[in-house]
C-alpha cells in the first residue's frame, strides 16, 4: 500500500516529465573501430582473453548472422539498421581489473549511485570485504549486484557471502576464466548461435553479461541483480546472461536497464539462458526502463532480446516476470522449453507504450515433459500512439500428456490513437492437454476517472491507480522492492497520456 | 464568539450551496434550464421529480463531470465560485457525490482506494495523511458504525459487489471523507429496507450544523428516514414547487402529474 502513495508522490515531483535516467557519464572509454566484421570478432574475443574454443564459438556465430536477415513478422517498423555504423566494444578504461569498489573510477560509482541501485549503498560498498554482508546488518535483505557498463561489468558485490555457498555469481567473461567447463558445458545450448539473427549477432559479439551458478541443494540466500547501462554514443550493447540451477536450488534474479537520452536510435541484443535441472527453480525479474525516445519518436533503444529457459528437471520451475516501460521497440519473448516430467514455466508481463513506442512482446511455452504447467498473464498498456502486441505460442508435444496451460491477455487503451493487439498462436498435439487461453481489451473509461476525482485524486493520479490495479497479477510476482520501483515507472511512463 | 475562517464550518443557517439561474447542456440539448436554489447549513433538502426532470444533470454539473457545458448561471459553495472548480477541487473543498451507478475499479482495492482518496483530500486541506495503520483504525471505526462488514475493505472497488454493497460502500466513502455538503444521487433506487436502513443512518450520523445535504430521489419512501428540511420539485429543468416533507407525501398520493397540473 505504501508503494502507491509513493508511485504519487514521484509523479508529483517528476514536473518535467523526462526520462530522468537521461543522463550521460563522462568517462574515458576504449572502443573497437566501428563496423563488424570477422575482426571485430577476434579484436573482442583477444580483448577478453578468451580460449580458442570460444573464438571458434563465435566465429561460427558470425558466419551464420552473416546468412541470416533481420525477422520481419514483428508489429513493429523502424528504418534499416546499418549494422557497420556501431561500435561492438566500448569499455572504461582500466588499468587493473578492481579486487573491490574501491577500486573501481568513482565516476562509475556515482553512476550508479544516480540511478539509485544499490551499489551505492555503503553497507555494500564496505561489504566488498565483509561489513554488512550479512543480512542482519542492513536489517533488510541484501541484494547482490553485478553492474554492466557498455561493454563490461564493472563491479559485483557480495561475491564472498555467495562463495560460502557455493554460488558463482560473476561477469560471464571472467567466468570464461575461472569456470571455463561450466561455460562450455552449457553456453549456447538453450540458445543456439544459429537461433535467431539477433541471438546470432549476440553469439558473435557478446561482450558481457552475468554468470550464475547455484549449486546442489543450494538456496540462494539474496537476491542477485544485474544492472545494465548503455552510456557511450554509438554502442550496441550485447551481454549474455547465463543461470545454471542445480538439482533442488533456488535462485531469485533481477534485472534492471537505462541508458541516456540520444535522438540516434541505439541497438540492445541481449541473449539469456537458463537451465533448472531436477526440482530447481530460478526467478527471473526484469524491469526494462531502456530509454523509450522522445514524444516524436526521436530516438530510443531498439530492444531485441532473446531470453529462454530449459525446465531440464523433473519438477524445476522457471519463472519470467518483466516490467517493459522502455525502448523505442521492444522485441522479446521470454520463453519456458518444459522438457522435465511437472516442470513448469510462468510468464508475467507488463508492457507499456507511449507515445510512439512500439513492443512486440509475449512468451513460449513448450510442453515436452509430462504433467508440465504453465501460465501466462500478459498485461499490454497503449497509450498515445503506442502499439503493443501480445504474440504467444503455446505448444504441446505428443509426449505431454495432462500438460496444462492458462493464458490470459489483457490489454488496456489509454486515449484513441494507440493500439493493442494479440497473436496467440495455440499447437496442441496431445489428447489429454488442457490449454486455456482468455483475452479482454478495455479502456480506461471516463466514469472511472471521474469516480476517483470526484473523490479527491488528481487525473493522472487517477490513472496510475487503474493502471496498477489493472497491472496487479503481475506486480505482485515481482520481489517486494522491484515492485515499487515497477510501481513508480508504470506512472512515469504514462505521464502526459492523458488530458 | 470569534469568527470562524473560510474553511471551517459554517455556522447553522449560513448559506452553503447557492444556485442562481443555472442553466446547463448535454451534447447541444437543453437539460437545466434556470434553477434557483439554496441550501443552507445544517439543512438536508430533497430534490423530487420524473425520469428525465434533470435530477442526474444537477448531481454531475455541481460535482465538475465533463460532458456537460454550463450555457448560464452562477453556483457559490461556502461564498466559493464552485463552477471554476475542477472536481478534485470541489471533492477537497467538502463536496461528495454518492453515485447511483456507483463505478467498479477492477484490481484495485477497497482500501487502497479510500485510503489514497482519504489522504488527497486531506493533504489538500492542509491536514497530515493517514497510514496504513491510523487509516484502518479509522475505517474499522466506520465500518462497525455503519454494521458493515471488515470484508468489504479487501475487495476491489465495488467489483462483483451488489448493489446493495455498492450502495453502503458509496456511503463508508461519505463517512470517512467527512463532506461539508453530500449529494445523494437516487441512491435509494435498487435498495432493499435493509440497505436503505443503513444507508439512512449513515447519512443521519452526518447531521450536524455544519453539513448539509441534497437528497436526489424519485420516490418518497427514502425521505421517510431521512427526513428533509425542504423538498423541491424539479420537472423540465426547472424547480416548479417548493415545501416542507408533507410535499414528498402529497406527491406520492396525487403523483407529478398534479404538480405539473399546477404548474
Amino acid at each position: 500500500m505504501p508503494a502507491v502513495t509513493e508511485t504519487i508522490d514521484t509523479v508529483q515531483s517528476v514536473t518535467e516529465g523526462t526520462y530522468k535516467w537521461g543522463f550521460e557519464t563522462d568517462i574515458e572509454m576504449e572502443f573497437a573501430p566501428k563496423g563488424l566484421s570477422e575482426d571485430i570478432v577476434r579484436f573482442i574475443s583477444k580483448k577478453k582473453n578468451e580460449p580458442e574454443w570460444l573464438l571458434a564459438w563465435r566465429l561460427k556465430a558470425f558466419a551464420m548472422w552473416q546468412k541470416m536477415e533481420e525477422p520481419r513478422w514483428p508489429a513493429v517498423t523502424y528504418p534499416p539498421i546499418d549494422y557497420q555504423d556501431a561500435y561492438y566494444y566500448a569499455a572504461p578504461v582500466q588499468k587493473v581489473k578492481p579486487k573491490s569498489l574501491d577500486e573501481v573510477d568513482p565516476e562509475l560509482l556515482r553512476t550508479y549511485a544516480k540511478l539509485g541501485i544499490p551499489l551505492k549503498e555503503q553497507a555494500i560498498l564496505a561489504g566488498v570485504e565483509g561489513a554488512g554482508e550479512s543480512p542482519a546488518d542492513s536489517g533488510r535483505m541484501p541484494i547482490a549486484v553485478d553492474a554492466v557498463f557498455d561493454s563490461v561489468s564493472v563491479a559485483t558485490t557480495f561475491k564472498a557471502r555467495l562463495e560460502q555457498e557455493g554460488i558463482i555469481f560473476c561477469a560471464i567473461s571472467e567466468a570464461v576464466q575461472t569456470h571455463p567447463e561450466l561455460v562450455r558445458q552449457y553456453l549456447g545450448t538453450v540458445v543456439p548461435q544459429g537461433d535467431n539473427f539477433y541471438a546470432a549477432l549476440n553469439s558473435a559479439v557478446f561482450t558481457d553479461g552475468s554468470f550464475v551458478y547455484i549449486p546442489k541443494g543450494v538456496r540462494c540466500p539474496m537476491e542477485l541483480s544485474t544492472y545494465f547501462r548503455i552510456n557511450a554514443k554509438s554502442t550496441g550493447q550485447f551481454e549474455r546472461t547465463l543461470i545454471i540451477a542445480e538439482e533442488g536450488s533456488t535462485v531469485s534474479y533481477l534485472e534492471g536497464c537505462t541508458a541516456p537520452m540520444r535522438d540516434e536510435n541505439q541497438l540492445h541484443a541481449a541473449v539469456v539462458e537458463l537451465v533448472a535441472l531436477d526440482d530447481a527453480t530460478i526467478k527471473y525479474s526484469t524491469v526494462q526502463n531502456w530509454y523509450p525516445g522522445d514524444a516524436e519518436g526521436r530516438g530510443g533503444i531498439y530492444n531485441f532480446v532473446t531470453k529462454r529457459a530449459h525446465c531440464r528437471g523433473k519438477r524445476s520451475k522457471v519463472s519470467w516476470t518483466q516490467v517493459e516501460t522502455g525502448s523505442a521497440i521492444t522485441w522479446k519473448y521470454p520463453s519456458c522449453v518444459l522438457l522435465g516430467d511437472d516442470s513448469v514455466g510462468e510468464f508475467y508481463s507488463v508492457a507499456i507504450t507511449n507515445n510512439r513506442q512500439q513492443a512486440d512482446t509475449g512468451t513460449k511455452m513448450i510442453h515436452v515433459g509430462k504433467r508440465t504447467t504453465s501460465t501466462i498473464v500478459s498485461k499490454g498498456i497503449s497509450a498515445g500512439r503506442g502499439q503493443n502486441t501480445y504474440r504467444g505460442l503455446v505448444r504441446v508435444a505428443p509426449t505431454a500428456s495432462s500438460a496444462r496451460n492458462f493464458t490470459q491477455c489483457d490489454s488496456l487503451l489509454i486515449g484513441d490513437q494507440c493500439g493493442a493487439h494479440t497473436v496467440p498462436y495455440i499447437e496442441n498435439r496431445c489428447m489429454t492437454a488442457k490449454v486455456e487461453h482468455e483475452a479482454t481489451t478495455s479502456r480506461i473509461a471516463e466514469d472511472q476517472l471521474f469516480y476517483c476525482r470526484q473523490r479527491g485524486l488528481s487525473e493522472e493520479d487517477a490513472v496510475g491507480l487503474i493502471v496498477n490495479g489493472f497491472c496487479r497479477e503481475v506486480l505482485k510476482e515481482l520481489p517486494m522492492e522491484f515492485a515499487v520501483e515497477a510501481q513508480k515507472l508504470l506512472q512515469i511512463s504514462l505521464e502526459g497520456s492523458v488530458g | 464568539m470569534p469568527r470562524r475562517s473560510e474553511t471551517a464550518a459554517p455556522d447553522k443557517g449560513m448559506v452553503m450551496l447557492k444556485i442562481e439561474g443555472l442553466t446547463a447542456e448535454v451534447e447541444g440539448k437543453q437539460i437545466l434550464k434556470g434553477i434557483d436554489l439554496e441550501v443552507p447549513a445544517g439543512e438536508i433538502h430533497a430534490i423530487m421529480g420524473p425520469n428525465g426532470s434533470g435530477k442526474s444533470t444537477l448531481s454531475y454539473v455541481l460535482s465538475g463531470r465533463e460532458g456537460y457545458e454550463i450555457t448560464g448561471g452562477a453556483v457559490t459553495f461556502n461564498g466559493v465560485d464552485l463552477l471554476a472548480m475542477e472536481p478534485e477541487e470541489r471533492a477537497a473543498a467538502g463536496l461528495f457525490l454518492a453515485f447511483q451507478y456507483p463505478v467498479e475499479l477492477p484490481g484495485v482495492g477497497n482500501a487502497l482506494f479510500l485510503r489514497t482518496a482519504l489522504n488527497a483530500v486531506r493533504k489538500a486541506r492542509g491536514e497530515p495523511e493517514l497510514d496504513a495503520m491510523q487509516f484502518l483504525k479509522v475505517a474499522r471505526e466506520r465500518l462497525k458504525a455503519l454494521h458493515i462488514s471488515e470484508d468489504m475493505l479487501k475487495r476491489g472497488v465495488n467489483v462483483g459487489f451488489s448493489g446493495g454493497e455498492k450502495k453502503r460502500n458509496e456511503v463508508l466513502q461519505m463517512a470517512l471523507l467527512a463532506p461539508k455538503l453530500a449529494i445523494l444521487d437516487e441512491t435509494d433506487s435498487g435498495l432493499d429496507i435493509d440497505a436503505l436502513k443503513i444507508v439512512s443512518e449513515g447519512v443521519n450520523a452526518l447531521r450536524a450544523p455544519g453539513f448539509s445535504a441534497l437528497v436526489i430521489t424519485h420516490y418518497q419512501r427514502l425521505l421517510d428516514y431521512i427526513v428533509p428540511d425542504k423538498v423541491h420539485v424539479l420537472m423540465g429543468g426547472r424547480i416548479v414547487q417548493t415545501g416542507g416533507p408533507e410535499l414528498a407525501k402529497q406527491l406520492e398520493e396525487s403523483g407529478y402529474a398534479s404538480v405539473q397540473a399546477a404548474a
